[in-house]
């Protein structure tokens, strides 16, 4: 039985998928290309945020969809709007997370003529996207849409672009939204396979020494749940990944905290003596690995993953599964059996006492984990949101996560600039949270533009500046590796941040004084309007601890800094 | 070590640089590419020789196959192939020589497709070796231009991939 068809526009068509869809909020930014697009939507049920840079409108797409799990929409115009996009949509890519992009195009018949505002976009972000289309006929808008949000929100997700030429938006088509997405060559595994799974089972059963490093995939597959029930079924030890904080609760007993460059140390350890890793939606990324050959060397890997590509990519891997994070967990508890791990947790206990996430505190300075340490206790259901660099290695640190989606930032390609446009995304997908968007003094100069769209759209989320004067991660290793030579690293006293947000209507407030700290978080929260706080923070306060590039995980120094 | 990939892929535009790009962005390399249209008009089929150990082969295999446009991927066995490559060779020729090119065209069962005062086109196929041999033996007479189909391959028996 086919569906009626209705004649409408091909802008309008576009307007009509992304409501079947489901779709309640994009982002975007008007131009030449896409005026037929957003005259459709000037008289739509959708929300249009109106961002500043187009940049911001993928960030946005991607905060709104790691908050809420649905896909993530921006919108931008041709040539440059398009190319603007590029950075949302490789931080998009990397941490794979489902954002359709639109973008508009010159005319079919000019494409390839080097046209005002022509870029060719689906060239540019080939290596960055799961999927992109570039759209010829204005009949095929629904199949491809359809195509496009199936393909983004299914298998691993990730970003698919669609470019659009203007005169196809002009055309009037026969609308008919199909049911079902037919694509022969496309079809996720998602059932691990059963073999694999006992087999796994049984040599989670019999570990001694087992951990359970679960990454991004966990949050993306919705599978905390089963997560901790294998963690305390079995009674293994629990890491996470930066993009996997929030997939455990921090105060769980069996949680050790984030591995690898600026994870625990007892995590490190505890992955280093292991004699089995149970890797789940995780990738061995350098970052988490260190030294590759030394990673777990005595551990058998168990890897779990929907990505067939990610199996044995960059180690080798025992007992590989194919498959949906939460389905395999799933599938797996039920077999396993509780491990023979006492000695094991006791040791961990051990470690966990003997080296301790901590800093020196005291002589009047601002310590930034302490700021992390009060917003937590100001608001310990706060959705936070991180820029890249110092700042967000205390946030994964510090706060203590309680549940999946609180806790966004850009792994993978570590995107200063992400935060403060993500965290607007997150806010429009989540409006009864508290969302802080933790920044540094140099991340958040590259998206400072938005407080325009914070402050028009009425859109309430807290920046937290941890200002120290510097571009603080790469002063910290130039302080360890460049022998203190700060090589324009240094930006003190670039702007004022709260003379800033005041130009645009937005609260800003200072805090030189640890006294200080606790009342101006509870002022913004309190506030309901778009705040800016500006941490004046200890200058060279270090990360710590930390696994010198190159190094194995095991060898993790202590930074701490005293007064 | 080489492998000949079998390729089947939608015959869609666009597929083609998808797959050049993937091999050049995750640094493999190609040692030959051929692709057309098969059977089915909406699938084209690349055989693709590439080299590397088995880690390689096994990424450059899931990653192709990450592709939404990749319909499969099979790994052709050297042993149960046919492989055949197309080579035309514009070779300089004259009164003098040119029933000595001639027979050595007969030789490899090779043909000449295109004679003229000055020189020959001769159109040879076979697998690589066949095609360096012929080429090692035409290179005294001097070598105008030549290019080469690149490899395609087919499972012998009535298997297919």
């Amino acid at each position: 039985m086919t569906e009626q068809t209705e004649k409408m526009t091909g802008a309008r068509a576009l307007i009509e998928c992304l409501y079947r869809e489901g779709v309640d909020t994009i982002f975007g930014y008007p131009g030449g290309q896409v005026l037929p697009i957003y005259d459709a939507l000037y008289d739509s049920k959708i929300r249009h945020v109106l961002v500043r840079h187009e940049q911001s409108a993928a960030h946005a797409a991607d905060g709104y969809a790691r908050a809420t799990g649905k896909v993530g929409v921006c919108l931008a115009t041709s040539g440059p709007g398009a190319t603007n996009l590029v950075t949302g949509i490789a931080t998009a890519y990397m941490d794979s997370i489902p954002i359709v992009a639109l973008t508009g195009q010159v005319p079919l018949s000019m494409i390839g003529n080097d046209a005002f505002q022509e870029a060719n976009i689906t060239g540019i972000t080939l290596p960055i996207t799961k999927h992109n289309y570039l759209l010829q006929d204005a009949n095929d808008i629904p199949r491809i849409m359809k195509e496009a949000f199936h393909i983004a929100s299914t298998g691993r997700p990730g970003p698919v672009l669609i470019d659009i030429p203007k005169d196809l938006t002009t055309e009037l088509i026969d609308f008919y939204y199909p049911e079902k997405v037919k694509l022969r060559s496309y079809n996720p595994t998602y059932e691990g396979n059963i073999q694999q799974i006992k087999k796994a089972a049984e040599e989670i059963s019999k570990s001694y020494k087992p951990v359970i490093y679960a990454g991004g995939g966990v949050i993306s597959s919705n599978a905390s749940e089963y997560l901790r029930a294998l963690a305390e079924k079995v009674q293994v030890p629990v890491t996470t990944t930066l993009t996997a904080m929030g997939a455990f609760p921090v105060d769980h007993p069996l949680f050790i905290g984030m591995l690898g460059m600026h994870g625990t140390k007892y995590a490190n350890y505890a992955i280093q003596e292991s004699d089995l890793v149970i890797a789940v939606g995780a990738r061995f990324d350098d970052r988490v690995t260190g030294k590759i050959k030394s990673f777990a060397a005595n551990a058998k890997i168990i890897h779990i993953d929907v990505d067939p590509a990610e199996i044995s990519k960059n180690v080798r891997v025992d007992i590989p599964i194919v498959g949906n994070a939460k389905k395999v967990l799933e599938d797996l508890l039920k077999y396993v059996e509780k491990a023979p791990t006492e000695e094991w947790l006791k040791r961990i206990a051990h470690w966990k006492k003997s080296y301790p996430l901590h800093y020196i505190d005291g002589s009047g300075s601002i310590k930034p984990q302490y700021i992390i340490e009060q917003i937590h206790d100001a608001c310990k259901d706060a959705i936070i949101v991180t820029e890249v660099g110092q700042h967000q290695m205390w946030a994964a640190q510090y706060f203590k996560f309680s549940e999946p989606r609180t806790f966004i930032s850009s792994g993978g390609l570590g995107t200063m600039g992400f935060g403060f446009p993500a965290s607007l995304g997150v806010k429009m997908g989540k409006p009864d949270r508290v969302v802080f968007d933790i920044s540094g003094d140099g991340s958040f100069q590259m998206s400072s533009q938005e407080l325009a769209t914070a402050v028009q759209e009425n859109i309430p989320v807290i920046i937290a500046i941890f200002n120290n004067g510097y571009l603080g991660m790469v002063r910290q290793w130039q302080e360890l590796f460049f022998d203190k030579r700060y090589s324009y690293t240094c930006i003190r006293d670039s702007v004022d941040f709260v003379k800033l947000a005041e130009a645009y209507g937005a609260l800003g407030l200072r805090v030189k004084q640890p006294s200080e700290v606790r009342p101006a978080i509870e002022q913004a929260i309190a506030s309901g309007r778009p705040t800016l706080i500006d941490f004046w923070i200890e200058c060279e306060e270090n990360v710590s601890p930390m696994v010198p590039a190159g190094a194995a995980i095991n060898e993790i120094l202590d930074l701490e800094r005293k007064k | 070590m080489k492998h000949t990939l079998a390729v089947l892929v939608e015959n869609r535009y666009g597929v083609l640089s998808r797959v050049a790009g993937l091999f050049a962005r995750r640094g493999y390399n190609i040692d030959s590419l051929a692709v057309g249209v098969t059977e089915d008009p909406t699938i084209s089929r690349m055989t693709i020789v590439v080299r590397g150990d088995d880690l390689v082969l096994e990424q450059v295999t899931k990653q192709l196959n990450k592709l939404i446009d990749v319909i499969r991927v099979t790994d052709l066995g050297s042993e149960d192939t046919v492989e055949r490559e197309l080579a035309l060779i514009k070779v300089n020729a004259d009164v003098n020589n040119r029933s000595e090119i001639m027979q050595i065209a007969d030789i490899f069962r090779a043909k000449i497709i295109d004679v003229a005062s000055k020189s020959m086109v001769i159109e040879v196929t076979g697998d690589e070796n066949k095609i360096k041999a012929i080429e090692q033996l035409l290179k005294p007479f001097g070598i105008k231009e030549m290019v080469r189909t690149g490899k395609i391959a087919l499972r012998r028996g009535s298997k297919s991939v």
